[in-house]
């Protein structure tokens, strides 16, 4: 039998482009519902005592933004909500402009903040898992100083930071390897602190063994569909919410593209079958 | 004894290293402690190194014409720029050679770094990502025709599962009543992504496990040598 007669992909390109163009001008508002993921990394953060500290290390870059950057801002927000000392690092080189862009979204929202006291920005450290390993030896070793050379000994967020003994919990926004997983194999399964992560959509199957009995990551934002979630449990919908329109949209012409293939292909069976008799 | 010497630093490290994770004592917990450290400093090194080591490699391709020379050339220059900005002016509130660029700052709005970062890479990686999009879109028209069993299994749960994982899951079952919960897409796609996935993939991890130890022990044992380059 001949190879099936498929439409031509460009028009599966111009549809692609339009479905995510215009939900994202045009806001449709589709319903949204909270997973059980997403639900506990919520709790996990709303059950945090005031005043308590968390560590975030931003490692993505640039090109995992639309799915990460909304989730990492619902997260910090909620954060700062909750009156969380928030730790920033990086195990991405460029995941500290990440940080410094969430800031900068963020800072009229929370004029009071003070850097040093309610934040800090520890940079990147190269290693990946031995840098993590090293932090639950000692913090001070591995970060003498913070992303502005800022000697930590003299900002208040780190006093009796000396290991991950003192951390409330460790949030990893990963786009791949060093992240979720490094996290999850020292923070937590080394040190026992409660873990929890943000990925990308397509790397969320490779995390989810994780959330298990043993809580090695408690809750999981996988794409743009959780950080909308998100956004809708602390009722400040941004980005992600309308993101999920385009993305939904788009799911949607993939789907019938893929009727249409499905479609084809039988008839073109079946008329062979036809033909062969 | 060009090879004597790394092989036995290999397994010196790498026998310590093992002891220390079940005797966390003095000396083994100080020594591996001394370990990370020094590869800190490595991996600090390493990244100097693959910056010189990508400065060779385009330097050699413009220099013998090679195929695409001139894409080289951008990258070499788009690296040189950087650098040299990064270093006279420092990024975000760092300080460079000259200090912290008051006067450009004021007309770019960022330091000079930091407006090349957020104007231009920013937005080229974005663009490369979002480039998925519609080459997964035309994969997925391709490859997913129910030709097989096997190939009707995955097309029936990817279909569940882009349904469920996107807002279409809850408009089209979210008015099922609470006994026909079970039928709601992203609960559907809930069960697929937790149960057979995840076992799929704690059975691949499991496998990647037991592959990491075995080349683990063949390296520091001496038998893998393939990372001393040469022969």
């Amino acid at each position: 039998m001949g190879k099936s007669k498929q439409i031509d992909r460009r028009w599966l390109f111009l549809l692609i482009f339009f479905g995510v163009a215009l939900p994202l001008i045009f806001t449709i508002g589709l319903p949204l519902e909270t997973t059980k993921n997403v639900q506990m990394v919520y709790d996990l953060v709303d059950s945090m005592p005031k005043g308590s500290k968390a560590l975030i290390s931003f490692d993505y870059d640039p090109a995992s933004m639309p799915e990460l950057h909304p989730m990492a801002k619902a997260l910090v927000k909620h954060c700062f909500d909750k009156d969380i000392n928030l730790i920033f690092t990086a195990m991405w080189p460029m995941g500290v402009q990440m940080v410094d862009d969430i800031i900068n979204q963020l800072k009229d929202d929370y004029p009071d903040l003070n850097y040093g006291e309610d934040y800090v920005n520890l940079g990147f450290k190269a290693g990946a898992m031995i840098t993590i390993q090293s932090m639950g030896k000692n913090f001070r070793e591995v970060f003498p100083k913070d992303m502005n050379g800022n000697s930590i000994d003299e900002l208040p967020i780190m006093d009796g930071i000396n290991n991950f003994s003192n951390i409330g919990f460790v949030f990893s926004l990963s786009a791949g390897a060093p992240g979720i997983k490094e996290w999850v194999q020292i923070a937590h399964d080394a040190y026992g602190r409660p873990t929890s992560g943000g990925c990308t959509g397509v790397s969320a199957p490779a995390m989810l063994p994780y959330i298990n009995e043993q809580k090695q990551l408690t809750g999981l934002l996988a794409g743009l569909k959780a950080a909308a979630e998100y956004e809708l449990l602390i009722n400040t919908p941004g980005t992600a919410t309308s993101g999920m329109d385009a993305q939904s949209i788009a799911h949607l012409i993939i789907l019938i593209f893929i009727a249409i293939g499905n479609i084809n292909y039988w008839r073109d069976k079946k008329a062979g079958k036809k033909g062969g008799k | 004894m060009k090879r004597k010497i790394p092989l036995l630093i290999t397994f010196t490290v790498g026998i310590i290293l093992i002891i220390s994770e079940f005797i966390p004592h003095k000396p083994f917990g100080q020594l591996s402690g001394e370990l990370e450290i020094w590869f800190l400093i490595i991996s600090g090194f390493a990244i100097l190194l693959g910056q010189l080591s990508l400065f060779k490699v385009n330097i050699l391709k413009i220099k013998y014409k090679q195929r695409d020379w001139q894409f080289y050339t951008i990258t070499l220059i788009s690296f040189i720029i950087m650098v040299t900005l990064g270093f006279l002016w420092g990024t975000g509130k760092s300080a460079g050679m000259l200090g912290q660029g008051e006067v450009i700052s004021n007309i770019l709005g960022y330091k000079p770094f930091d407006y090349l970062f957020h104007n231009i890479y920013q937005h080229l990686q974005a663009t490369m990502f979002s480039l998925l999009a519609f080459f997964i879109a035309s994969a997925a028209y391709r490859a997913f025709i129910g030709r097989t069993v096997e190939s009707n299994l995955l097309l029936v749960s990817a279909v569940l599962v882009m349904l469920g994982n996107t807002t279409l899951g809850s408009l089209l079952t979210g008015w099922l009543p609470e006994s026909l919960n079970f039928l709601h897409l992203p609960k559907i796609s809930e069960f697929i992504m937790t149960f057979p996935t995840t076992a799929g993939q704690r059975a691949i991890m499991i496998g990647a496990g037991l592959g990491i130890i075995g080349s683990s022990l063949r390296i520091i044992l001496g038998i893998e040598r393939s990372y001393l380059g040469g022969e």
